[in-house]
């Protein structure tokens, strides 16, 4: 759903991010200019420690930068205030990890509830799921599910809030080929149905193919950008 | 509708369950002994206020030679006096059958009419005595019962040398014998010791005292000056033998009951505040090592918007749950326990009711410190963890940086294996962690060794008391100051090997404005049977000027050697001189005053005379020697030493080895609690890194070793670490026990700190080998899958 004219929905300008690791200083990103704009799937693409994921925790208020600014709708992100990024998680972020990130303990419903409880114009927790296509496994727990669904409870969860922004780290890094297009379906189904801004990070360039724009992120910096001319349906992929 | 992150909570307390309860019981014992000493405090305080008050306990006692009847109303009209009661109070043997040692008994007069003013009875069974039969008794109920008396038995006694036969009609309690003591004893013995009610007439005709009395108690009118009462009751009675009022603060079985509740006071700030430190101390080190292996969560949790706020309440209430159930437990067994505690004592002190109505405060003060203490160990967690970005949180923390030390070049270094290597860079890595996690093992050896050491300190003061510092068989005390050559009476009893007299007198000691109503002990020269004695430097030879004070009188007089105190003999001329101390010795029982004893007689005027004699007895006469005893006029009161050392223990057992069985209780639940959380956590630390190494191929022993090796060597530190910290709480405790009545010795063996460090080895090893069984049951597959 490309749109040149659409808004901005996120920008950053000339951010930079230096990790302390003991004596060794770790330049995660060496100053990065984006805009994402609205309803807009993009996909980071780069090999480890090329910066993705710092980038994308900066984004997502979950890691501050050492330098630059992130403009959320025209708003700068208060990035020395824990209480305003906090907000601003809870009201415009969704996020996926790798790792699905499913707290054991809870079911499907109620890991998504977790954070419908504290959002403000959520979807109920069934309906999230069945978005994900998991409507009749909402009271599993995570260790009765298989790697494929336990991702889509956490894209379920993610999406629950109707977040402007869903950040995905590698959300299919750890799935198989044909569980990784079931989720890269939900993501796209809820870009396209909800315009949801998304973001995701992968290692894997067969999966840029279904974005609208790529990044390519080598050493700190974004190196290459490319505008796919054609969105492919995960359906189409194969890895 | 219970939340999510509320149903979170729930369901990881049950999966925590084995640690919840660990922790919970540590919290427990902490909140049990001290409700248990609160409560006990409050129970004791409660009785004897309600006791004293319903028997209308007296205010005043004094005793005299004879007094004429008629002074009664000079006493009852001094200014503040609301009731006199004048009485006859004497001392009797008793030959009771099937008891082949004599017993001492102390006979009082009932009035001829009408109920007892003050000091009344309790009837426990039969009826007070008919006027019109002189011959009956009532007993005091202890005594009843360890000889199995009832009412209509009999049994024979000797007044004023006359032998009597006694008929047993009821027995009583009274408030003036709370803790039943013979004159000179230290422990209640019931078999030795009984108390006995006569009607007034046949007893004042059994001791020459009709129309007279020799004992006066009063009861005062509120905001009475009472030593001003007592001044003016000495100045009455000195002409008729007076030998000193006294308060009721100084009336022996409530100085003895007020002892105790003091002592249960100290005990109840001493003990359980100790203990109460080192479980919150091990709470808080627990609940923090908990809160950091939930970092993770903790970062996800903010990731998804939720504040640091909502996040601390959140871990807040999983404490609060934990500390509830803790302080539950610890309320139920406290509760259960204090009751316990107080009936312990109506043992030795003897209520005719029990009112234990535990208020509220106990329960408040050691939930709220208890739960404080969680709150405040989850909170400095909580903190650390929100802290950080929560990108970083969800990370693993990045691989901690380990160097090459000095150590590890060393030869020993070089000797280890890779699995060794691992547990000591581990420890090197992290000192502060290794080092709270064996401070707080250390502190349940701590505890562990404060409570053994009661043990060694009763055993090293009945040795050093009774073995060591007393040689004779038993003393003798007579009713009246005897000529010295008396004693020559006594070597020719059947068995007697050797005898040496004492002179005892009632006085005031004073030093400026301290004084202690302190009786003084005259000692003869180079006596041997029954010496001064000193806890560390033995034998003290009595110089002939001067007094030989313990160190806890000379402390309360505020005196040392070479200063001046102020003696007011409180019998025969009522002399007053000033005498210097000649020397200061220590001594654990009582805060007893010695001198010379011709010194004594010297300066009371009363001639070469003796109070009593120690005896030196050959075992195998020892039955005749008994039955004569049993026939001697003038004796007032006999002490066997075995049988006091006896009671001591006994008493002992009952009391103060119960209570330190609990505390020994306590300190394992301590140790199993923190070992068992310790390893515990490690696991969860380090769960990924152990299956990593099952996968390379290491057996389950060889990561048992990796994980239990570093418990194992954390407590081999612990040991020494705890032992120290013991000898340092023993000492504490030791110090703040002192009382009048005794000095607990610091005494610790090495049997003791061995005890203490195998206990601690053996809950170790438990909790090792239930942690080992999860270690066997390793997931490798599922923990290498789970997050990097």
């Amino acid at each position: 759903m490309e749109n040149e004219a659409s808004a901005i929905a996120l920008e950053a300008r000339e951010l930079t991010k230096i990790y302390r690791m003991g004596a060794v200083e770790v330049h995660a990103l060496r100053g990065v200019d984006v805009d994402f704009r609205e309803g807009e799937l993009i996909v980071l693409l780069g090999p480890s420690g090329s910066g993705k994921s710092t980038l994308l925790n900066i984004l997502g208020g979950l890691d501050t930068p050492t330098g630059g600014i992130v403009v959320f709708r025209g708003q700068p992100l208060t990035m020395d205030s824990e209480r305003a990024l906090n907000l601003y998680r809870r009201n415009h972020v969704g996020f996926v990890f790798q790792f699905y990130n499913l707290i054991p303990s809870l079911t499907a419903r109620e890991n998504v509830s977790l954070v419908t409880e504290i959002a403000r114009n959520p979807m109920s927790p069934v309906e999230a799921l069945s978005i994900v296509g998991l409507g009749d496994r909402v009271d599993h727990f995570p260790a009765q599910l298989s790697g494929g669904e336990q991702q889509r409870v956490a894209i379920a969860r993610a999406i629950a809030k109707r977040p402007d922004l869903l950040l995905c780290d590698e959300p299919t890094g750890a799935l198989d080929s044909k569980t990784g297009i079931l989720v890269l379906e939900a993501i796209l189904k809820i870009n396209r149905e909800l315009g949801t801004t998304t973001a995701l990070i992968t290692h894997n360039a067969v999966i840029a193919e279904i974005a609208n724009r790529v990044l390519y992120f080598a050493d700190g910096r974004i190196v290459e950008t490319r505008q796919n001319a054609v969105q492919r349906a995960p359906g189409e992929l194969a890895w | 509708m219970m939340s999510s992150l509320d149903r979170k909570l729930v369901r990881e307390l049950w999966r925590l369950k084995a640690q919840v309860l660990a922790i919970a019981l540590v919290i427990a014992s902490g909140t049990a002994l001290l409700i248990m000493a609160l409560t006990t405090i409050e129970a004791l305080e409660e009785t004897t206020a309600a006791y004293y008050e319903r028997t209308r306990f007296a205010d005043v006692f004094a005793q005299a030679k004879r007094a004429p009847e008629h002074l009664s109303r000079d006493i009852a009209d001094i200014p503040g006096v609301r009731l006199a009661d004048t009485r006859i109070v004497e001392g009797a043997i008793l030959d009771i059958p099937g008891f082949a040692e004599p017993v001492v008994a102390q006979l009082l007069s009932l009035p001829e009419r009408g109920p007892e003013l003050l000091n009344a009875l309790v009837i426990r069974s039969g009826r007070l005595t008919d006027p019109t039969r002189p011959d009956e008794v009532v007993v005091s109920e202890p005594f009843a019962e360890a000889h199995e008396l009832k009412p209509g038995d009999s049994f024979s006694a000797v007044l004023m040398g006359r032998k009597r036969t006694l008929h047993v009609v009821g027995t009583a309690l009274s408030p003036e014998f709370v803790y039943a003591i013979a004159p000179g004893g230290l422990m209640p013995d019931d078999e030795r010791f009984g108390v006995l009610w006569m009607g007034h007439d046949p007893l004042a005709a059994a001791f020459d005292l009709e129309a007279s009395f020799n004992s006066v108690t009063l009861g005062l009118l509120p905001g009475a000056d009472e030593k001003d009462i007592i001044r003016r009751l000495d100045g009455l009675l000195a002409p008729f033998g007076g030998i000193g009022a006294y308060g009721r603060a100084d009336q022996t079985s409530n100085w003895f009951l007020e002892s105790e509740i003091a002592q249960q006071k100290n005990m109840s700030q001493i003990m359980p505040t100790i203990f109460l430190a080192v479980a919150a101390f091990l709470t808080n080190m627990v609940i923090a090592r908990l809160i950091e292996t939930e970092r993770h969560e903790i970062g996800l949790l903010k990731a998804f918007g939720y504040s640091n706020l909502a996040i601390g309440w959140h871990y807040a209430k999983m404490v609060l749950v934990i500390g509830t159930i803790g302080i539950l437990i610890g309320s139920l067994l406290g509760a259960w326990l204090g009751h316990w505690n107080t009936e312990l004592y109506t043992k030795f002190y003897r209520f005719p009711f029990l009112l234990y109505r535990p208020g509220p405060a106990g329960f408040v003060i050691a939930g709220a410190i208890s739960l404080g203490a969680a709150l405040a160990g989850s909170l400095a967690a909580v903190r650390r963890a929100v802290r950080l970005p929560p990108a970083e949180a969800m990370l693993p923390p990045s691989p901690p940086i380990y160097r090459r030390s000095w150590a590890s070049r060393t030869a020993l270094a070089g000797a280890l294996d890779e699995p060794s290597r691992m547990i000591v860079r581990r420890i090197i890595r992290w000192p502060v962690r290794a080092f709270l996690a064996s401070l707080g093992l250390a502190m349940s050896i701590a505890v562990l060794i404060m409570a053994l050491q009661w043990v060694d300190a009763i055993d090293a003061l009945a040795e050093t008391a009774f073995e060591r510092g007393q040689h004779q068989d038993a003393t003798v005390a007579f009713n009246d100051l005897l000529p010295i050559h008396t004693a020559g009476d006594y070597e020719h009893l059947p068995g007697v090997l050797a005898v040496e007299p004492y002179r005892h007198a009632s006085a005031r000691i004073s030093h400026g404005h301290l004084v202690e109503k302190q009786g003084i002990i005259g000692v003869p020269p180079g006596a041997i049977l029954s010496p001064v004695f000193d806890v560390e430097g033995g034998r003290i030879d009595v110089p002939p000027g001067g007094l030989v004070l313990s160190r806890k009188l000379a402390e309360l007089l505020h005196v040392s050697t070479g200063d001046t105190v102020g003696v007011e003999l409180l019998e025969g001329r009522q002399a007053r001189l000033s005498l210097p101390v000649a020397q200061v010795f220590e001594t654990y029982l009582g805060t007893p005053a010695y001198m010379d004893m011709e010194a004594l007689n010297r300066i009371s005027g009363d001639g070469r005379v003796v109070s009593g004699l120690h005896f030196l007895v050959d075992a195998r006469s020892r039955t005749s020697l008994l039955a004569k005893l049993k026939d001697i006029p003038n004796v007032a009161a006999i002490l066997f030493r075995q049988a006091a050392i006896d009671t001591f223990y006994e008493t002992m057992g009952e009391t103060i080895f119960i209570f330190v069985g609990f505390f020994v209780a306590f300190s394992m639940t301590l140790s199993v609690g923190v070992t068992y959380n310790s390893i515990r956590i490690a696991l969860s630390e380090r769960a990924r890194e152990l299956a990593t190494l099952r996968v390379l191929g290491f057996s389950r022993w060889e990561i048992s070793y990796i994980l239990l090796g570093e418990v194992g060597i954390l407590t081999w530190i612990a040991i020494p670490l705890g032992a120290a910290i013991g000898y340092g709480l023993a000492w504490y405790m030791t110090s703040a026990f002192e009382t009048e009545l005794y000095r607990v010795p610091l005494v610790l063996r090495d049997a003791t700190y061995g005890k203490a460090a195998l206990i601690a080895l053996a809950a170790t090893l438990v909790c090792a080998a239930l942690v080992r069984r999860r270690l066997d049951r390793l997931d490798l597959i599922a923990v290498l899958k789970t997050r990097e």
